[in-house]
C-alpha cells in the first residue's frame, strides 16, 4: 500500500504507543470503528494500522503503533515505534497505559514526554486495576505530568468519549498541553540541561523541540542516537567529547554506568509520581492469580491440565463443527460444516439449467468457482469456533503459561514457549486451523530468529484446507482405522515439524540472541465481545483466502485441465483423454519420473500442482481427473472410485496423504510469510524446503512400507 | 561518603549470587546486571530490574526452566541463561 508521509491537505495524525498488552488495539478500535487499513511497514515484519475518525467535521488520521517496552530500538517493532514517534509531523501522541500494571508502564512514558509533544494518557484497564485494590487520583496524576489523563475500559468501550473529546481539545489548543519533563535528580538533571543546551543551538529548526530526549538517549548510551545526530550536527567531534566527559561525571559520581542510572532515575520519577496519586487496597486478584498458577503451573498436575485443555479444545472444535448435527435444515438435522455444504450444493444446482446447452460454462461454474471455493468456505465454522476458543483463552491468560510451561522443550527444537500458539492455531491440534493466521501470531515474537523458524515450520501442520483430502482417502482406504490413521499424521507433523526447527535453528537461520521475556498477566475473565472481534478478524482471513487467491487458482486450475491442448484437440476426442494432453495432464506426466519413486502417477501429480496454489483444490482435482463431478455431496462417490481402481492400495493412499501434509505450503501462506518477513528469500526458502521434507518423509514412509508389506 | 558507597557494594558482591539460582519463593533485591551484551542489558534495565529493585522467584516451570520472578506489581518469566547474568542479594525470609 503506498504510504505518503505528508497528505497534501493535511489531516491531523495522532498515533497511539504503549506496552505490548496494554489493551491498545481495542482502544484504537474503539475510536477508529470499522474504518481501518491494515498493512506492512515497508521492508520489516511490523503491521502497520491505520484508522480514521470524524469529529466536527475533521478527519482525524490515527496509526497504532506496534507494542513496545521502551525507545531503545532492538526489534523491528521498537525501531518502526521510534520512527513514527519522532517523526516530526506527529500532532499528538496518545500513550495507553496498563493501569494493573503502572510502574512499568509508565516507563515508556517518561521517555515520550521528553519530546515535547501534546501527549495525552490513557489509562486503560481500569476496572482491573481497581479489582486488584489500585486506586488512583486521576487529577493529580495529570497536574504531575501536565497532561490530560483519561480513565478507560477499551474492551468494554468505556470512556471512549471522554478521549476522543480530550484528544480534539489538544490538537486545537496544542501549546496549551506540553507535558512536564522527566527529572533525573539534580545532577543529571544538569548534565541534561547543559547537552541539551549545546543540542539546540545544533540542530534544524524542526528539530530542536527533540535536543532534550537526544541528550536523555546520548546518556544512556544509545548507539542509534549517535548515528542519527551525525548528519545533523556540524561539531560532531566536539559533541562526542563532550557526552564522554559528561557521561564519565556521571559514572564517577553515582558509581554506576550511565545507562543504569537513566533508567534508575525514570524508575525513581515514577514511584515519586505514583507515592502522589496511588493508594493501595488490598486486592483479590493478585491472589486468585497465584492459587491458579500454583496449580497450572505445578509440576505435574500443570502438564496435564495443557494436554488436557488442547485435547478438550479438539474435542469441542471437532464436535460442535463437524460430528453433531444440530442444525435444523430442509435436509434434515446438519452440522455447521454440513450446512455450508449443503448450502453450496443447492448453489450449484441453480446452475444445472446451463449444464446442456453450455457444458463449458456449466462446468467452469460449479467446478471451478462453487466446488473449490465452497470447499473453503465450508471449513468457516470450524476455523471461526477454533479460532473463538483460541482467542478466549489468550484473553484469560492462559496463553501465556502454555508459552511458560513449553519453553524449555521447545527450546531443545530452536522454537521458543510462544511457537506452541503458533502450531495450534495452524492446525497443531489436529482439527484444522490455518497457517495464515498461524503465521501471523509470530508477531508476538521479539527474538527474529525464533520467529522466521517457527513460520517455516508452522506448514507441516494439518490445516483446515488438508482435511478433506484425509477425508477422501480414510474413506477410500482406512475406514475401520480412522483414529489410527489421524493419530499417525498428527504425530508425523509434530515430528517433521521439530526435527525441522532444530536443522533450521543449528544450520540454517542465523540471528542475535536477544533475551527471552514472557510476561504473565494476571487471570482475568475475557470479555466476549473483544473475543469475538479477534476470532472474527482471524477468520475473515481465511475468507479473503478464498474469495480471492483460491477463487483465482481454482479458475486457472480448471482452464487447464478443462481445455485441451489445441495440438491434440483433433485427434483425441473422449474426454479423459482431453486431461491427459491438457497443460496440467502434460506437467504432471513430466514429472512422473520422479514422483513414481513415492507411487504417484500423473494423475495424482496435476491434483498435486493444483494444491500447491491452494490445498483446497486437490479433491476437486481429483475428482476432475478421474472424470467426476465434483459436487461435495459425490465425493463419497470418488473414493469409491479410487478405492475400486486397480492403480490404487493402502500405502499409496498413506503416503499420498503424508505429502499433502508436508509439501509445499499454498500460496496465501507465502504471501504471508513474504509480507511479515518483508523478503522473498524466506518463502522461496520455505517452498523448497517443505517440499523437499515431504519427498524424503514420503519416500521413506512408501519403501519402508513396502519392505514390510503394509497396504500394498 | 563515596567511600561508604564502594565498601557496601563490596559487601553485596560477597554475598551476592545468580538471579538463576534462588530458590523458588526466595525474594532477594537486585545488585546489578553483570556481563551480557548491551542489548540484554538495556532490555532488563527497559523491564524495570534496575539495581535496588525487589524482586521475587514466584516458581519455576515444569521442566525447570524459566522461571518466573515478581517485581514492580508483575510477573515475568525469564529463562535461567538470561538470568544468570544478574546479581542479587537473598534476603532473609520476612512474611509482607
Amino acid at each position: 500500500m503506498a504510504y505518503t508521509r505528508r497528505t497534501p491537505s493535511r489531516q491531523p495524525r495522532v498515533i497511539i504507543v504503549g506496552n505490548p498488552n496494554s489493551g491498545k488495539s481495542s482502544i484504537f478500535n474503539d475510536i477508529t470503528g470499522e474504518f481501518q487499513e491494515v498493512s506492512n511497514y515497508p521492508g520489516v515484519t511490523v503491521e502497520r494500522a491505520v484508522g480514521f475518525f470524524q469529529t466536527d467535521g475533521i478527519k482525524i488520521r490515527v496509526e497504532d503503533l506496534p507494542g513496545i517496552y521502551s525507545l531503545t530500538p532492538y526489534t523491528d517493532e521498537e525501531r518502526i515505534a521510534r520512527e513514527e514517534i519522532l517523526s516530526s509531523d506527529v500532532d499528538l501522541i496518545i500513550n495507553v497505559v496498563d493501569t494493573s500494571n503502572l510502574e512499568r508502564s509508565l516507563y515508556l512514558t517518561t521517555q515520550i514526554v521528553e519530546l515535547g509533544k501534546p501527549f495525552i494518557i490513557v489509562l486503560n484497564m481500569s476496572d482491573l486495576a481497581e479489582k486488584r485494590g489500585i486506586h488512583l487520583n486521576y487529577e493529580r496524576l495529570s497536574c504531575i505530568l501536565n497532561v490530560p489523563v483519561i480513565k478507560t475500559v477499551g474492551n468494554r468501550g468505556e470512556g471512549i468519549k471522554e478521549l476522543e473529546q480530550a484528544i480534539l481539545m489538544c490538537l486545537n489548543e496544542q501549546q496549551k498541553f506540553i507535558p512536564n519533563r522527566t527529572t533525573y535528580g539534580h545532577e543529571v538533571d544538569n548534565v541534561v540541561d547543559s547537552l541539551s543546551d549545546l543540542l539546540t543551538s545544533q540542530l534544524p529548526e524542526d528539530e530542536k523541540g527533540k535536543s532534550r530526549w537526544y541528550a536523555v538517549k546520548l546518556l544512556e548510551k544509545d548507539p542509534q542516537t549517535l548515528d542519527e545526530l551525525k548528519n545533523k550536527v556540524t561539531i560532531f567531534t566536539y559533541l562526542e567529547k563532550e557526552i564522554e566527559k559528561q557521561i564519565n561525571e556521571i559514572e564517577q559520581h553515582e558509581n554506576e554506568d550511565s545507562s543504569v542510572v537513566i533508567a534508575l532515575r525514570r524508575y525513581g520519577f515514577i514511584s515519586g509520581a505514583l507515592r502522589e496519586c496511588v493508594s493501595y487496597t488490598g486486592g483479590l486478584k493478585q491472589n486468585i492469580t497465584e492459587k491458579i498458577d500454583n496449580i497450572v503451573c505445578n509440576r505435574i498436575i500443570g502438564p496435564l491440565i495443557l494436554v488436557g485443555v488442547i485435547g478438550l479444545m479438539f474435542f469441542v472444535v471437532l464436535k460442535t463443527t463437524q460430528e453433531w448435527e444440530w442444525i435444523p435444515f430442509t435436509t434434515g438435522w446438519v452440522s455447521p460444516v454440513g450446512l455450508f455444504e449443503e448450502i453450496f450444493e443447492l448453489t450449484a444446482l441453480l446452475f444445472s439449467f446451463l449444464e446442456k446447452d453450455y457444458p463449458a460454462l456449466h462446468s467452469l461454474i460449479t467446478d471451478g468457482v462453487i466446488g473449490g471455493v465452497g470447499a473453503v468456505l465450508s471449513f468457516i465454522p470450524l476455523i471461526f469456533i477454533l479460532f473463538l476458543l483460541i482467542s478466549w483463552l489468550e484473553d484469560t491468560g492462559y496463553i501465556a503459561r502454555i508459552a511458560f510451561i513449553m519453553d524449555r522443550l521447545m527450546r531443545i527444537f530452536g522454537l521458543q514457549g510462544r511457537s506452541v500458539l503458533a502450531l495450534i492455531i495452524s492446525g497443531g491440534i489436529g482439527a484444522g486451523g490455518c497457517a495464515v493466521p498461524g503465521i501471523l501470531a509470530t508477531r508476538t515474537f521479539q527474538e527474529r530468529k525464533d520467529k522466521i523458524i517457527t513460520m517455516l515450520v508452522v506448514p507441516f501442520m494439518s490445516c483446515g484446507a488438508k482435511l478433506p483430502v484425509y477425508a477422501l482417502l480414510i474413506a477410500a482406504f482406512f475406514q475401520h482405522n480412522r483414529t489410527f490413521i489421524m493419530l499417525t499424521l498428527w504425530v508425523i507433523s509434530w515430528i517433521v515439524a521439530l526435527i525441522s526447527a532444530f536443522i533450521l535453528s543449528r544450520f540454517v537461520i542465523r540471528g542475535e540472541q536477544i533475551p527471552f521475556v514472557l510476561e504473565l498477566p494476571p487471570y482475568h475473565i475475557p470479555v466476549f465481545r473483544s473475543v469475538l472481534r479477534h476470532a472474527w478478524g482471524k477468520t475473515w482471513l481465511y475468507i479473503r483466502k478464498a474469495g480471492t487467491l483460491i477463487l483465482a487458482v481454482n479458475i486457472i486450475m480448471w482452464a487447464l485441465i478443462y481445455i485441451p491442448l489445441p495440438f491434440y484437440n483433433n485427434t483425441q476426442t473422449s474426454e479423459r483423454n482431453s486431461v491427459e494432453h491438457s497443460v496440467a495432464g502434460i506437467i504432471g506426466k513430466a514429472i512422473e519420473p520422479v514422483t513414481k519413486y513415492v507411487g504417484f502417477d500423473w494423475k495424482i501429480n496435476i491434483a498435486l500442482i493444483g494444491g500447491m496454489a491452494a490445498k483446497e483444490v486437490i479433491v476437486g482435482t481429483l475428482g476432475t481427473v478421474y472424470n467426476m463431478e465434483i459436487v461435495d455431496d459425490e465425493q463419497s462417490s470418488l473414493s469409491t472410485v479410487i478405492s475400486n481402481d486397480k492403480d490404487w492400495y493402502p500405502l499409496r493412499a498413506l503416503t499420498l496423504m503424508i505429502f499433502v501434509m508436508l509439501y509445499a505450503p499454498c500460496v496465501a501462506t507465502l504471501v504471508t510469510m513474504w509480507s511479515e518477513t518483508g523478503t522473498i528469500r524466506f518463502p522461496l526458502f520455505s517452498l523448497f524446503f517443505s517440499t523437499t521434507a515431504a519427498f524424503v518423509v514420503s519416500l521413506i514412509v512408501f519403501h519402508i512400507g513396502h519392505l514390510l508389506s503394509f497396504g500394498t | 561518603m563515596e567511600k561508604r558507597k564502594q565498601l557496601c557494594n563490596m559487601k553485596n558482591l560477597c554475598e551476592a549470587k545468580r538471579l538463576s539460582e534462588l530458590e523458588e519463593g526466595t525474594r532477594a533485591h537486585i545488585i546489578g546486571i553483570r556481563g551480557g551484551p548491551p542489548i540484554y542489558r538495556q532490555r532488563m534495565l527497559d523491564l524495570g530490574l534496575t539495581p535496588g529493585t525487589i524482586i521475587k522467584v514466584s516458581r519455576e516451570a515444569p521442566l525447570g526452566d524459566p522461571i518466573e520472578i515478581e517485581l514492580r506489581g508483575y510477573s515475568l518469566a525469564l529463562r535461567k541463561k538470561d538470568a544468570w547474568h544478574i546479581l542479587v542479594e537473598p534476603l532473609p525470609d520476612n512474611p509482607e
